[in-house]
């Protein structure tokens, strides 16, 4: 985790929140430093993670991981972590038929209705655990990215559908949080993409958008971070907080400044 | 100029590295090899392979493109387990140059190779690859100036112009050297016919193999990509790539190129269609990127991009690529007729870089890059600023000019004060120049008393005379 975003977001590992939705958003330049800050920070704050890492390798994470201080392999097999690995299970899925149901299902259907296998294993991964002793503090679901989905022959409709029965289940039933990442495909129109997006803003509770610079590629600045907190169950009679933020990423850590603010240019 | 850090072109740097990353250590340069099998031994047998070094950031192995010049854009090389997408140009002139280098530098390596194409037998393919320089023949080719660096060390790139980093070590005649890094082909001429036998390759020609049965059940994937899948996936499983057969202990790298994924021979119709099957690509990349990740394995895929009809389907590819390509070259084009490409033959665009184990990576900070291919070379340049380009053709620099500012004398000038209006006084300032040399010595009739240049006349008697203003107006 970074620790200068988690000064921003005004969160440390201990009080982690409850029950909330996280989206990440990336448009025009690479929001994955995001998903590696907020999947090593619920590891860090002793949560269950379910990954369903659709896009990247586990060794991917597991390096990215080691840098900003967790070892996946170590949570994984602890049983903090539940990993989905979606580039080593497609090619089980595709090439074998398999005996039960796979949550990758849908890649050998010609028309996939919806994700229910994908929501079944989330369910399963994130069963609060009945021995009695200490467990995780709060499940946590986080989706690397949901575009790929839609990529994948899936309608922005069945993906907005499982998030909202991942949210029935992880957030309001279990307390959890979910964070997910779509990206944000600009002036191509993509229409099922901006359907998910819009249709997951006005469900999520923070939204951090990535952006790259309008002005086009800067060594020292890597991008602009915007930060939206939302509360989508109240009406909203009060103006949602905004923040505003350039980025640049660096071997182990994001550096975070004020727009204009770049210790490269000062 | 770019600052690429990249090693120079030998490879002998490959022990030093893996010796830093040993079983249970996790430095960052910890190699990652066929990524789904976790042994520790792996680490010992990649060292060997031929063709291959490691990167120099994060210790991922690379193989070369077959063209020194991509290497060094992209990082050094093309990283194991990953996808290089080639968007292609216009007539698919230079992207089926750049396939055709691909393969060959496998054939030089010594990889195995697996071409895949819907439109020429892989055969015929093979036969066209370009032939390998050879060490004596480079050395008629290149400037004695560039010999002389052949005791240089390879960390010298400020002093070298950007240039003469594309032109590789000199090395003693003889054959050519596979532990080199990356190659360089000759276009004109063919690679040896002993050189292909010698190879192993594997072809697969979609019109050859869309008869027999399909034993997967149909999802939305076409025909043609779903047999090209069964067709890799039993290579890689059967020749050991990925490790998970125990008969075969695999130590060499696959190289898949596809030619022309996505155009209408392959029974894709997004390239006709708007609402094509849209899935059908897409889901093609995801599972065969499932299978180089987890295999000793490198793509290249040559796409007709320009022809897809849905925009959308064009960015869900980039994102599913790892490393995105685009040619644009310059025929048919009004590009051809400015003067600022006239050596050009058109822009590579380097769109997507994949960050792989790590947050950051390797961007060269040079974007307008432009390719042409001179008698036997292939080459990546950055295309200066337009306007400067055309300023240091009139006025090269190293050579003083008079410049006329606003409301005062003439003054002599030099190339890096007031370049703005150099460009307005062209014809004057040319003329007032050979005047300064050949005329006598000139009156004062201006009122300014501005610093003037010393002329032959300027001291006489031992006094400084005063500067005279304007020049005599010429007949």
């Amino acid at each position: 985790m970074f620790p200068e975003l988690n000064n921003l977001l005004n969160t440390t590992p201990d009080r982690a929140e409850q029950g909330k939705l996280t989206l990440l958003c990336d448009a025009n330049t690479d929001g994955s430093f995001l998903v590696h800050h907020f999947l090593s920070f619920y590891l860090k704050a002793n949560c269950k993670v379910c990954f369903v890492a659709l896009i990247q390798s586990f060794s991917h994470y597991n390096i990215v991981g080691q840098k900003l201080g967790v070892s996946l392999t170590v949570a994984r097999e602890c049983g903090q972590l539940v990993f989905l690995e979606g580039l080593k299970s497609s090619v089980d899925v595709f090439f074998r038929a398999q005996a039960e149901p796979h949550p990758l299902q849908f890649l050998r259907e010609a028309n996939a209705e919806n994700l229910q296998p994908l929501y079944e294993f989330v369910r399963e991964a994130l069963k609060p655990v009945d021995d009695g002793e200490a467990a995780w503090r709060c499940p946590v679901l986080l989706v690397d990215d949901l575009s790929v989905l839609l990529s994948l022959g899936m309608g922005a409709v069945a993906v907005l559908d499982f998030i909202h029965y991942c949210r029935a289940t992880v957030c309001w039933e279990r307390k959890g949080n979910i964070v997910a990442l779509v990206h944000d495909s600009g002036d191509t129109e993509d229409e099922e993409n901006n359907i998910l997006l819009n249709g997951l803003s006005h469900q999520s509770h923070l939204i951090l958008r990535a952006e790259g610079l309008a002005t086009g590629f800067c060594r020292d600045v890597h991008g602009q971070l915007r930060i939206l907190w939302r509360t989508p169950s109240q009406p909203t009679t009060q103006r949602d907080r905004s923040l505003t933020y350039q980025y640049k990423i660096q071997d182990k850590s994001v550096s975070f400044f004020a727009k204009g603010m770049s210790p490269a240019v000062l | 100029m770019a600052a690429v850090a990249t090693c120079g072109t030998g490879a002998g740097s490959t022990g030093s590295v893996v010796a830093a990353g040993s079983k249970n250590n996790v430095t960052s340069f910890q190699r990652r090899g066929p990524r789904a099998s976790g042994s520790d031994s792996s680490y010992s047998r990649l060292v060997s392979i031929a063709g291959t070094r490691p990167s120099v950031r994060n210790g991922q192995l690379l193989v070369s493109t077959g063209l020194p010049a991509l290497d060094q854009l992209l990082g050094g090389g093309l990283a194991v387990g990953t996808v290089l997408l080639i968007e292609e140009d216009k007539y698919n002139i230079y992207s089926s140059l750049l396939f055709k280098y691909f393969l060959a530098e496998g054939i030089i390596n010594g990889h195995t190779l697996l071409v895949a194409s819907a439109k020429e037998d892989p055969a015929d393919i093979l036969q066209e690859l370009p032939a390998p320089l050879l060490d004596d023949n480079v050395k008629k080719d290149f400037d004695e100036d560039a010999c002389n660096h052949k005791t240089a060390e390879s960390n010298i790139k400020m002093k070298i112009a950007w240039r003469y980093q594309l032109l590789p070590k000199m090395e003693q005649a003889g054959p050519v050297s596979s532990s080199r890094f990356g190659h360089y082909y000759d276009a004109s001429k063919k690679m040896p016919q002993e050189l292909i036998e010698a190879s192993k390759w594997h072809g697969f020609f979609f019109p050859e193999k869309s008869s027999s049965t399909l034993n997967i059940e149909p999802c939305s994937l076409t025909h043609g990509y779903i047999k090209l899948l069964q067709f890799i996936q039993n290579i890689i499983y059967e020749e050991g790539f990925d490790g998970s057969n125990p008969q075969k202990k695999q130590k060499n790298i696959l190289r898949i190129g596809i030619q022309n994924l996505g155009s209408p021979l392959w029974g894709d119709d997004i390239c006709c269609m708007e609402n094509g099957n849209s899935h059908s690509l897409t889901k093609f990349l995801y599972v065969l990127r499932g299978l180089l990740r987890n295999s000793l394995s490198a793509c290249m895929i040559t796409m007709p991009t320009h022809l897809i009809q849905n925009k959308a389907i064009i960015s869900r590819v980039t994102n599913l690529s790892d490393t995105v390509v685009g040619l644009e070259s310059f025929i048919g084009s009004e590009r051809e007729t400015n003067p600022l490409y006239k050596d050009y033959h058109g822009l590579i665009h380097i769109r997507q870089i994949p960050r792989l184990n790590n947050l950051i990576y390797d961007v060269s900070d040079v974007k307008d890059l432009a390719f042409k291919l001179k008698r036997k070379l292939f080459t990546i340049e950055w295309v200066q600023d337009n306007y400067l380009r055309q300023e240091r053709n009139i006025y090269p620099p190293g050579f003083s000019y008079l410049l006329k500012q606003k409301d005062s004398a003439w003054g002599e000038g030099s190339l890096q004060h007031s370049t703005f209006l150099m460009s307005f006084l062209a014809k004057e300032t040319a003329f007032a120049s050979r005047l300064v040399r050949h005329s006598e010595p000139l009156e004062q009739t201006g009122s300014g008393r501005a610093l003037q240049a010393a002329g032959p006349r300027l001291w006489r008697d031992g006094r400084r005379q005063e500067a005279p203003g304007l020049l005599v107006t010429p007949p």
